[in-house]
């Protein structure tokens, strides 16, 4: 693979022209899940356990059965009792088993709202109709919400078969930590004995949910010969194919998604909730069935990311060199093991060149929802504590905080604490922008404070496939197994456009479904533009060979004496010969006679996805009358790599800022003493809206990664890691209170407010 | 399955006699933010919607600063907002009317669906009754009018009698030096429920001493709270009568701990809000 994307050779990349699906979207004709439908469709609903936790005695279907209007009623006696099996499929690690039990309820229901049973109806109206007349009998359990309680000697267990793994000797008695991991390099004690100025703090953070606004959908039917059609909105078709596949034991070939446009992910569509349901509905009643998610199903089915504790040691010498840095972090997995616990711990401290890190985690499960990825997985969560004790040591040391970074900053030949050692990285670029930024040393006024954190994430590379096919007219399809949810139909054109040397609005980018393009795996880990976009280039790469032999046919010289240069054919030299250009569309009308139809389909498991780095600057100003936090300005720097194209950049960089700023401020699971969601929707679940917000400055550092032709480094996940953090440094930095707990809701502001006035009682 | 109808009367009687009339549960409709969400959220199952808005007056703003104003109970907030003179007079009815929902939901939103819904956090009703506002019901036995305050007798619940429904809303002639203000607090700047909703109506002498003064508060209690205005009274509302204030309001409430906040802090912020609402009110009342 060649580097071509020194930014004076480019004529494409790095332009802002319309995105293909844009009209669609503003004029409403854009089919979302929901919008999708299949001739002769009737209409599927869950019913949902209303406790927390507790046995399933028996479940009767036959008064709903029989309700004049109901074609089929499914329990998990209808679902296949898959055995335990790891996977790789979606955005993280995940048991076939326990996505099987999350799906439907066999024998015990493990948080408010877990489905036990299912129908299929002509309409919405007798589908609730029967809902209420399936009669289940629970035993009510114990129940467990909050993580420390969970892990408490004594605490309610919810799964037997549970025993702590990554402790020896393995134990005999079941537990809610699914397991214990430790990244480790160097020695913290030593490096702890060499420190001036410690901090050490333990902090919270709620669990949030993702909050896209189209709630889960899909249709799907099987036919009498097992084949089965599903149309869903999702972050991977083929994820939804090998889930469904796998739940309901169906041979993946017979088995054909269709991606609908979707309505935001961030994660959280990276697994699936009603497809297999859909399907095992489709089966029972011979019709094809749609299922459609209320928000309040939403809040209550589907993963919010963990919530956690966590406890951090920072030294350092007077001079601000960091010498040791030590987390212990406690996740809250939801019902089933799998939070984000190993990111958690391996991002916390990845922005910095440290000899001394020790982190060590825990993966707790309780009586919530199952956690699903959500934007950078676990970075956010460490890292606003992290980058809150790099604010108060900073503080405690006298120094500014981009010092103190810049002083410590990861560089390439850094090692990592998981062991790996960084490549060329960007973050000594990033610090020294935000450093630059007039926002950085603009005045502030009264209550107003400022505060600065970082953020890391990895990037990922994988599996996708991309295609380019020339038209008879010259025009170009492109074809991708990724689904689009932030613009890549676009990128993945203008990529192509670069390189077939035609104009982007003769390129068209599509996404078919599972049976029409190589596998692909989900969009997520911000690999799409990385690892589709190379095999979307090395496609229409692969053309442009094409292109240059057609022309020498046609020519009648060798390959070699051909060049291909702004979108045309000519010849390399004098030597080749005196011949006019020969453009694209000229080639492409000749196809038929130089070979046939002319494309590529490459497919590719690409590696080197080159980490991000982002400086998040906040001013807020705090009422301290009323705990409430105006975000005042925001400017938001990252190592992008290079945009391909710089709005959609943008406007993931503030997209991601926005949502941290929501963590930060509002956004928390209320849970009362009967272990239910007291705010399982948008009035009480408070992202933030337009109005609490000022215009996002992003701004692209770009340092390219070398490892993509075009230099890109994933772009979606680094800006929601270092919002918390950096809105937590501002209050504190507006009104001197030293806040540890998310959200910093007003309740919370104005109690520390008191607590700061009380006089303190001990001394 | 159970049935819902619809009707639209155009006269009051004909609404009168059909809700007096209706054997099932039933709902009059004004523009139906509450009511259709709730209806879609399975919280209330009605079998008959009476919708009030075909009838002539229903939505419509008359009067003026010096007779006082009358306003069709199913009058929007949106045509509220632009009623130039209304806005002048009760410049604190009308901010607190629209800061109910967003710019879709100004469209339909209406005073009488604000008070009948009978939220203890409903903005419009504080700022009401602190204006002295008074409506007029229609019913079996006539027409009555009645103090905003009295209506609202619980969440959800309203001291309406059956056939009953609200026509409109009258808020007096403005006396002397005399206005209003509506402040609430809310965790975000739109989209939100009330954790606090504070209107006040002050009137000031010559000389800036307070003669008058009407104050309640919303979302700290079951229904509306009026705060004991004699601290304020015969100040000119300096630091010591605010302090008072603040104290005075902090007794009045007896709120929920719950999702929107804890007792603690509505008791808190209700206080703030008092002081700040009526600085508003008072700064206004003076500028007249
Ligand atoms: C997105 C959204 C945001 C909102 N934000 C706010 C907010 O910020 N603040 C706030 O206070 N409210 C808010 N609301 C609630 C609602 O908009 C207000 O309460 C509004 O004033 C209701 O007026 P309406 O005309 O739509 O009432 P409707 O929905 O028509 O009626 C509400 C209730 O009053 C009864 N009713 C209506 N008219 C009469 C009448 N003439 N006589 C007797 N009973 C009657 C109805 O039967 C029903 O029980 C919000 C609602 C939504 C959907």
């Amino acid at each position: 693979m060649t580097f071509i994307g020194n930014k004076s050779d480019l004529r494409v990349v790095g332009t802002r022209p319309v995105r293909p699906d844009g009209v669609d979207k503003v004029t409403g004709r854009a089919v979302y899940g929901a919008d999708a439908t299949m001739p002769g469709q009737i209409i599927g609903k869950v019913l949902r356990s209303p406790h927390p936790h507790a046995r399933i005695i028996s479940i009767d279907t036959s008064k709903a059965e029989k309700l004049p209007g109901v074609k089929g009623v499914i329990t998990s006696a209808d679902i296949p009792n898959i055995p335990s099996e790891e996977a790789f499929v979606g955005e993280g690690p995940m048991n076939f088993r326990d996505l099987s039990l999350n799906c439907m309820a066999r024998d015990k229901v493990l948080y408010e709202g877990h489905v036990v049973a299912a129908v299929a109806a002509i309409n919405d109206a007798v589908a609730d109709a029967a809902l209420k007349l399936i009669d289940v009998k629970y035993e009510v359990l114990p129940h467990v919400i909050d993580v420390e309680e969970a892990m408490a000697p004594g605490a309610p267990i919810l799964h037997d078969t549970l025993f702590t793994a990554g402790v020896t000797p393995k134990p005999t008695t079941p537990s809610n930590v699914a397991k214990q991991v430790r990244f480790t390099i160097g020695d913290v004690e030593a490096g702890f004995k060499q420190a001036d100025v410690i901090v050490e703090q333990t902090y919270t953070t709620a669990p949030v949910h993702q909050a896209y606004i189209e709630p889960h959908a899909c249709v799907a039917a099987i036919a009498a010969d097992g084949q089965v059609l599903i149309t869903a909105s999702s972050q991977g078709h083929f994820m939804i194919r090998a889930y469904t596949a796998k739940l309901l034991g169906i041979d993946i070939a017979n088995i054909r998604v269709t991606n609908a446009e979707i309505g935001g992910g961030f994660g959280g569509k990276t697994v699936v909730y009603l497809e297999p349901l859909a399907v095992a509905l489709s089966k029972k009643s011979g019709r094809p069935v749609k299922m459609t998610m209320t928000r309040e199903d939403v809040f209550r089915g589907t993963g919010p990311t963990s919530g956690g504790t966590i406890w951090v040691k920072v030294g350092a010498t007077k001079d601000g060199k960091i010498t040791a840095a030590q987390t212990v972090i406690k996740l809250q997995a939801g019902a089933f093991p799998g939070s984000p616990i190993n990111p958690a711990l391996m991002c916390a401290f990845a922005m910095y060149d440290l000899a001394n890190v020790d982190t060590l985690g825990y993966d707790v499960v309780s009586n919530r929802p199952k956690v699903a990825a959500y934007r950078a997985p676990g970075a956010p969560i460490s890292s606003f504590a992290a980058e809150s004790a790099i604010d108060d040591l900073a503080r405690k040391l006298g120094m500014d905080p981009i010092e103190l970074r810049l002083k410590n900053a990861a560089k390439q030949g850094s090692k990592t604490v998981y062991g790996v050692t960084h490549g060329v990285i960007g973050y000594e670029e990033v610090l020294n922008a935000a450093k630059a930024h007039p926002h950085w040393t603009a005045p502030l006024g009264k209550n107003q404070g400022r505060g600065l954190a970082t953020g890391f994430w990895f990037n990922i590379g994988g599996e996708s496939t991309g295609g380019v096919f020339i038209n008879e007219d010259g025009t170009a399809s492109v074809v991708t197994g990724s689904p689009d949810i932030g613009g890549s139909r676009a990128s993945m054109a203008m990529m192509a456009a670069e390189v077939l040397g035609i104009p982007y609005e003769k390129v068209r980018a599509v996404i078919p479904d599972t049976a029409s393009i190589g596998f692909t795996h989900v969009t997520g880990g911000s690999r799409v533009t990385y690892a589709t976009g190379m095999a979307v280039t090395q496609a229409a790469q692969a053309v442009v060979e094409d292109l240059k032999k057609r022309a020498a046919m046609i020519w009648d010289i060798s390959p070699e004496a051909v060049e291909w240069k702004d979108g045309e054919a000519v010849p390399a030299g004098a030597n080749a010969g005196g011949f006019d250009p020969l453009p694209l569309a000229a080639i492409a009308l000749k196809a038929a006679k130089t070979g046939g139809p002319i494309g590529s389909e490459i497919s590719v498991n690409a590696q080197g996805a080159g980490p991000g780095f982002g400086a998040h600057i906040c001013d807020v100003e705090v009422d301290p009358e009323t705990g409430h936090t105006t975000i005042l300005r925001y400017t938001a720097v990252q190592d992008v790599g290079r945009a391909i194209h710089p709005a959609y950049v943008e406007g993931q960089i503030q997209g991601g800022a926005v949502q941290g700023i929501g963590w930060a401020l509002n956004e928390e699971y209320i849970y009362n003493k009967k272990g239910h969601m007291d705010n399982a929707g948008f009035l009480d679940y408070r992202i933030p809206v337009a109005s609490d917000l000022p215009m996002i400055e992003a701004v692209l550092v770009e340092v390219p990664n070398t490892r993509h032709p075009f230099g890109v480094r994933g772009v979606g996940e680094v800006p929601i890691v270092p919002p918390m953090a950096a809105v937590r440094n501002a209050i504190r930095g507006a009104l001197d209170l030293e806040l540890f707990h998310l959200p910093m809701s007003p309740p919370r502001v104005r109690a520390a407010v008191d607590a700061a006035k009380a006089p303190k009682a001990a001394e | 399955m159970p049935s819902l109808n619809y009707v639209a009367p155009t006269t009051v009687s004909d609404a009168v006699k059909i809700l007096a009339d209706a054997s099932g549960p039933t709902r009059v409709l004004s523009g139906g933010t509450d009511l259709l969400v709730q209806l879609r959220a399975g919280r209330i199952s009605p079998e008959l919607i009476v919708d009030t808005k075909k009838i002539p007056g229903i939505m419509g703003i008359t009067g003026s600063a010096a007779e006082g104003f009358t306003i069709g109970a199913a009058t929007t907030g949106a045509e509220l907002g632009d009623h130039q003179a209304l806005k002048a007079a009760y410049p604190g009815v009308v901010e607190a009317a629209n800061l109910i929902g967003s710019k879709q939901v100004q469209g339909r939103a209406s005073l009488a669906g604000n008070l009948c819904n009978a939220s203890p956090a409903a903005d419009s009703v504080p700022a009401v009754i602190a204006a002295g506002g008074t409506v007029t019901i229609a019913g079996p036995s006539g027409t009555r009018t009645a103090p905003a305050e009295s209506i609202v007798t619980g969440p959800g619940r309203t001291s309406l009698a059956k056939g009953e429904f609200i026509v409109s809303f009258h808020l007096p002639a403005i006396k002397g030096k005399t206005s209003d203000a509506y402040l609430r607090f809310i965790p975000r700047t739109e989209m939100d429920i009330a954790v606090v909703g504070c209107g006040v109506s002050i009137t000031v002498d010559a000389g800036g001493t307070i003669t008058a003064a009407k104050i309640s508060l919303g979302a700290v209690a079951p229904t509306q709270v009026p705060v004991d205005a004699s601290c304020i009274i015969g100040t000119k509302l300096d630091d010591a009568a605010l302090a008072k204030l603040d104290a005075a309001a902090q007794a009045m409430c007896n709120p929920i701990d719950d999702k929107r906040g804890t007792i603690e802090f509505r008791t808190k912020v209700a206080g703030v809000l008092a002081r700040r609402t009526a600085k508003i009110a008072y700064d206004r009342a003076g500028a007249r």
